[in-house]
Parts: C-alpha cells; sequence; structure tokens
C-alpha cells in the first residue's frame, strides 16, 4: 500500500493541524473584541520568555508525560485507558501515605519510596478494570471511566474523614515532612536563591518523567513484553496463534499504565502541593489521551506533545491574568487544539495523502 | 534586590503593554468557584466594582483554573507591584504563606484564610463573626416558626459552614428553649457549593419533619432551598448578601456577610492597609441581618426589638455566642 512519507505523518501532520487550531484559535478571540496577536504574544512572552514560565510549563509537562505515556502503553496493546484521571488520583493517595507516615531521612529515598507507591496504588487502581476486560469481556472505557468517578469519591472520603488535620477547613491532608520536600529548579539551577525559575512549581520529578519516556521506548521496542504488547494490539487473533496469552497481556499493559498514570501523583503531591488536595489529578488524565494521540504514542510524540500543552495550560493563565479574555475561552482554544490533533486527524490527513500520492504519481 | 526583580519583571512583560500596571492598582484573585456565583466570590467583586466607581481607580482580577495557579497568581501580581493584592476563600492561607515572604512590599489579604501576623507581618487576615449573626437570624427564625421546629441547610461539611450552624441553633433556642433544630450538610466536597436540587431534596426532607423556617448556607446551591420554600409555603432565610428580593413574602431576612465591605476598604486603605488580623464582627458591622421592603412587615416589633437587644448584648459581651470552629464542638445541635 502507497504511505506518506514517515517525516509528513509525523511532523507535518501535526503542525498543519496545531496551525488550523491557532487559526480558528484567532478568529474565536477576534470575534469576543480582543487581538489575537497580542493574546498570542503574551502567551508565548509568559510561558516561554521567563524561567518561571518555563518552570510551569515544564510543571504541566510533567504531569502530561505520564498520563501520555499511561495512555499510549496501554494504547499499543489496543485497550483504550481513559481512567488515567482516576489512577492519578490514587497515585497520590500513594504519594502521600509514603510521605507522611514513612519517617525518610533524605529526599532521595522518599522520592524512591513515593515513586514505588504511586505506582502501585495507580496500578492496583487499574488492576480492577484490566480483569474485568480480560475475564470478563466488560469494556475497558466504561470500565476505566467509570472509576475515575469512584476514585473521586473514595479520596473525598479519605481526606474529609482520616487525613484531614483536626480544625482545617480544606479537605487537604496535613504538610508533608521538609524531609520528604523535592527540589525544585530553583534549587537545582540556581542553588535556592537568585531569580531563577523563582516560585516556579517544576521539580525533579521531571527527570523521573524523562526517565519513564526513556523505560517505555526500551519496554515498547527493545523487549520480548513490548513485542508481545505489541503484537497483541496489531492483531489479537494473531498473538493468540503465536502462544502469547492475552489475558495476561491486558493485566500487564493495564498495570503498567495504570502506574505511569499513578506516578505523575509524585509531580502534583509531592512537588508542588507538599499536602494530598482534593483536586489532585485537575484533568491532566484526559489531556493525556489528546497527548497521547498526537505524539502517535511514542515516547518522543508523548514528550513534544506535553510540553505545547504545558504551552497552554502556562500561557492561558498568562491570558486570564493580563487580559479580559475570560478563562472559558481559555478551554476553548485548548479543546481546538485537541480536536484538531487528535479527533479530527484525518481532515489533515487525507488531502495531505491525496497530495503526497500525486506527487508520486508524477514523480 | 526586590527592586531589580521588579524591573526584571517589568522588563520581561514589556512586550504587552496592557500587562504593565500603575504603581500600586489593587488586585483581586477569586477561589476556584468563579467570579459570577451569586455568593462569596461575587459580593468580593461588587465591592471592588463599588470601589472603582466611586474611586475611579483600576484594579486587576483573575479567576483561577488549577490549583499550582493560586502561587503564580500572588506571585505575577506582587511582581507587577500591585497591592495589595486580595483574595477570597480560606484555601489561600497556605499559597500566601508560602509567597508572602519574598514580596515584603506587597501587601496580601486573605478573606476567610488565617496567615500568622508574625511570620508574615505584610498579610492581612480577615475573619467573619458568622456565628453572631447567624444568631440574629435564629432568633427570628425562632420567633417566626409556628412548628416549632426550624432548620439548616449547609454546603460542603467543613468547620465554617458549622459555625453557622451552631450560632443559628443558639439563636433559635435562645427565644423557644424548647425549639427542634435540624442540621443537614449538602455534601463533603466542593460541588456541595452548586447543588441546588440536592439542597431543595434535604428541604423537602426537613419540612417533612415539621420545619417550617429554613436558613441557607450553602452558596449557589442556597437557591435551591429558598426556591423550595417559596414553593411549599415555609419560610427561608439566605446569606452572605442580601437575598430578601428573590422571593418576596418568602424569604424571612439573609444572613449578611459583608465581604464587598472588607474588599472596598481594603482597596480604599491601598498600600497603607494595616495588615495583621481584623476580625469583622456586629461591633464594625461586618456581619448582620438583611431588613429592607420585601421584609420588613414579615418581622414584627416586638421579634425586631428583641434581636437589636440581643446584637447589643452580643457586642458588649452579655451574651457568648459559641464559635464552632474553636474547639469543634457546638453545645446548641447535633450534627
Amino acid at each position: 500500500m502507497d504511505r506518506m512519507p514517515v517525516w509528513a505523518d509525523v511532523v507535518l501532520i501535526p503542525l498543519i493541524s496545531l496551525l488550523l487550531a491557532a487559526v480558528l484559535s484567532a478568529v474565536a478571540i477576534w470575534a469576543i473584541g480582543e487581538n489575537p496577536w497580542e493574546a498570542f504574544s503574551l502567551m508565548v512572552d509568559g510561558a516561554l520568555m521567563r524561567s518561571s514560565g518555563w518552570g510551569y510549563t515544564l510543571y504541566y509537562a510533567t504531569n502530561f508525560i505520564f498520563t501520555g505515556l499511561a495512555v499510549s502503553v496501554a494504547f499499543h496493546a489496543k485497550l483504550f485507558n481513559i481512567g488515567g484521571e482516576g489512577q492519578a488520583v490514587i497515585g497520590s493517595l500513594g504519594v502521600a501515605l509514603c510521605c507522611l507516615f514513612i519517617p525518610w531521612p533524605h529526599w532521595t529515598l522518599a522520592l524512591l519510596g513515593s515513586t514505588l507507591g504511586a505506582a502501585l496504588f495507580g496500578a492496583l487502581w487499574a488492576l480492577i478494570p484490566a480483569y474485568l476486560q480480560a475475564a470478563r469481556g466488560s469494556h475497558i472505557v466504561i470500565t476505566t471511566i467509570m472509576f475515575n468517578f469512584i476514585a473521586a469519591a473514595f479520596l473525598n472520603y479519605v481526606l474529609v474523614n482520616l487525613l484531614r488535620p483536626v480544625g482545617a477547613m480544606e479537605p487537604a491532608s496535613a504538610t508533608f515532612p521538609d524531609a520528604t520536600h523535592l527540589p525544585t529548579f530553583r534549587d537545582i539551577f540556581a542553588g535556592g536563591e537568585g531569580v531563577l525559575f523563582r516560585g516556579a512549581p517544576a521539580n525533579v520529578t521531571f527527570f523521573v518523567a524523562l526517565a519513564a519516556c526513556v523505560l517505555v521506548w526500551l519496554l515498547i521496542w527493545r523487549t520480548k513484553l513490548g513485542y508481545e504488547i505489541r503484537s497483541q494490539g496489531n492483531s489479537e487473533s494473531g498473538a493468540k496463534y503465536a502462544g502469547i496469552s492475552p489475558f495476561r497481556i491486558i493485566i500487564v499493559a493495564m498495570l503498567i499504565s495504570g502506574a505511569l498514570s499513578g506516578l505523575m501523583g509524585i509531580n502534583v503531591t509531592q512537588g508542588e502541593a507538599e499536602r494530598l488536595i482534593l483536586n489532585s489529578a485537575e484533568g491532566a488524565g484526559f489531556i493525556g489521551i489528546a497527548v497521547a494521540l498526537m505524539g502517535r504514542n511514542h515516547p518522543v510524540g508523548v514528550l513534544l506533545a506535553s510540553i505545547l500543552f504545558g504551552f497552554l495550560y502556562q500561557g492561558g493563565a498568562e491570558l486570564a491574568m493580563w487580559t479580559s479574555i475570560p478563562r472559558e475561552l481559555i478551554v476553548v482554544i485548548q479543546a481546538l487544539v485537541i480536536l484538531f490533533t487528535g479527533a479530527m486527524d484525518n481532515i489533515v490527513r487525507w488531502p495531505l495523502e491525496r497530495v503526497f500520492m500525486a506527487l508520486r504519481k508524477e514523480g | 534586590m526586590t527592586l531589580m526583580t521588579k524591573i526584571l519583571g517589568a522588563a520581561a512583560t514589556g512586550l504587552a503593554l496592557t500587562a504593565t500596571a500603575s504603581f500600586a492598582d489593587p488586585a483581586l484573585i477569586y477561589d476556584l468557584g468563579g467570579k459570577f456565583d451569586k455568593s462569596f466570590n461575587e459580593a468580593a467583586f461588587n465591592g471592588a466594582t463599588r470601589w472603582a466607581a466611586e474611586t475611579g481607580g483600576e484594579f486587576k482580577d483573575i479567576e483561577l483554573t488549577s490549583e499550582a495557579q493560586r502561587e503564580q497568581a500572588l506571585r505575577r501580581f506582587a511582581e507587577q507591584g500591585f497591592s495589595p493584592v486580595i483574595t477570597t476563600g480560606f484555601s489561600f492561607s497556605t499559597p500566601i504563606a508560602n509567597v508572602a515572604g519574598d514580596y515584603p512590599d506587597t501587601k496580601f489579604v486573605t478573606i476567610d484564610g488565617w496567615v500568622d501576623p508574625d511570620a508574615n507581618p505584610n498579610v492581612l487576615s480577615i475573619g467573619f463573626s458568622e456565628h453572631e449573626g447567624s444568631y440574629l437570624v435564629g432568633m427570628i427564625a425562632g420567633e417566626a416558626s409556628e412548628s416549632g421546629t426550624v432548620s439548616f441547610v449547609g454546603g460542603m461539611d467543613i468547620p465554617l459552614i458549622r459555625k453557622f450552624a451552631c450560632g443559628f441553633a443558639q439563636g433559635a433556642k435562645a427565644v423557644n428553649p424548647d425549639a427542634k433544630i435540624i442540621a443537614n450538610m449538602i455534601g463533603t466536597d466542593p460541588t456541595a457549593w452548586n447543588d441546588p436540587v440536592k439542597a431543595s431534596e434535604l428541604t423537602k426532607a426537613q419540612m417533612s419533619q415539621g420545619s417550617d423556617v429554613i436558613f441557607a448556607a450553602a452558596g449557589a446551591s442556597g437557591l435551591g432551598v429558598l426556591q423550595t420554600a417559596a414553593d411549599e409555603g415555609a419560610y427561608g432565610i439566605g446569606v452572605d448578601s442580601n437575598q430578601n428580593y428573590l422571593y418576596p413574602g418568602s424569604v424571612l431576612t439573609s444572613m449578611l456577610k459583608r465581604v464587598d465591605n472588607a474588599v472596598y476598604d481594603a482597596m480604599s486603605a491601598g498600600a497603607d492597609l494595616e495588615t495583621g488580623v481584623q476580625v469583622k464582627d456586629l461591633s464594625n458591622r461586618g456581619v448582620g441581618f438583611a431588613l429592607d421592603g420585601y421584609n420588613e412587615t414579615m418581622i414584627d416589633f416586638d421579634t425586631l426589638s428583641a434581636v437589636y437587644a440581643a446584637a447589643g448584648d452580643i457586642v458588649s459581651g452579655e451574651i457568648e455566642v459559641h464559635d464552632y470552629t474553636v474547639d469543634n464542638t457546638c453545645p446548641a445541635v447535633e450534627f
């Protein structure tokens, strides 16, 4: 079958989709009486031209890398895990329990412990839908999204009734002990002094996320298990014929996926808030789906798409602060990007494929 | 150092001219509930617009979309030279405590939050004595009730809301020691502030237990309480802002919490704002009850004079209204 060159698939299509989304966003901003160019330069200025802007962009990106990787690992096995939100929430609970109840001597050990805690809790939360899919055929899309609500209600119960300090108004846990606080980018790159990255929440978890990218790449393309996951995703009957157990692959792929989502909890809970708050996932589980779609389920793509969405989040915050563009319109801009890069991929793909086919015939 | 930061900050945003502020404009940060919640945050917005209209001044405001933006918004406004930076909602206590030390020249205000004034001398924490205002509307409710049963619908089950309920129950018992008081909370998470349907169901359940005066302290959910009370022929009592006009003839009164005045006063003081801890209570009219053209015929003269007398006694200390948040107990009602 004739196909487009790879560079067109991975570079040209996302770029054109982004451009379309940007044009429509500009029209929307212009329609409510604001200057699109000014808004765009404000976003770039706030998110990329200042070190603390980068600190926020990378902080949001860290969340999206984890959830994006989670969605893509499951997707390689043709499992659509849209429960990243719930798995991240439960992962955060794992982080909080680790930090609150184990007296860590140093943050490096605490990070190791909370990584295990987050991965374990996230994986366990994904295990139930995985088992239901593998053994009972209950569709994973339905079960994982329903588990998001159960996770939210469960965390709510735990925070209000068990972890909330006496007399506190907010449904949040106590602040974690000092020894568990992770170094921020400011501590790393400016020695805790100076204005570089001041106030920005980006922290060492970003490097954990980069490591996760490498590990996922190794897993999917360089191990036997990764091969089995991809075989299952491409053809379940073929994989079965080759002696690969679908039951085992569904469970294992979902465990890895849940663990990756759960890891997001380190960034938000231990890295930023330094306590467990009710709203700990903040929709990053769903952004992960868009990130995985846009990144073509490849770790490098996920990384780049995460940074793009980090930019949109941070730039959006700047817009809300300095213009009268309402926060709802910023959600519209983010939605347009998701719509064009994820859901309506074919709008760009079909015409482009035809162009390439035509060129090839002439050549 | 701070001056340097300001210059750097100003230079960095010089690209967008609209972003630079003239020195010491005030800024207002709403909680996640948003600006137009018909209740708490909107009261803050109203106070700010009143200040802007009267003085011709300008203020900047922002609605947040994520938790991480709390600190970010505080820092960005401080870097740009806004002062005072006013926040609504108790969730800002921790972010302000984290940020205030880095910007000693900026004044921060938290409404409903609490920040240690010794550790952060540039922060003003404004608290309200909601229990005192609730006591007064509790008295009015106790007098108006024919069945001897009054009830309370709270939003999210947090100590702050229990403080309302506790004062209300004490007030009702002060005029009718045999009064039966029912208290229910809509939920335990922030969606409880915006669930008028469930609020309405709770109201109906309370009425079936005999309640004929219902006090709502539930943000936007309270509208469900007032509407149900109006539909079913009971009395409702509004909260925070004056809600008497919503259902004339049914809304008995409203417990006022003058967030608008707090914002107005802070903006008027500007850079000279006195920091520390401020308690807005009956004596400085931070709380109270609403009496206007809609309800003046609904409350008889004897009740009014008793309520005013009680208000005087609370201010002088003769009546002590129990504050739930002091010891997490309430002598007047079970939760």
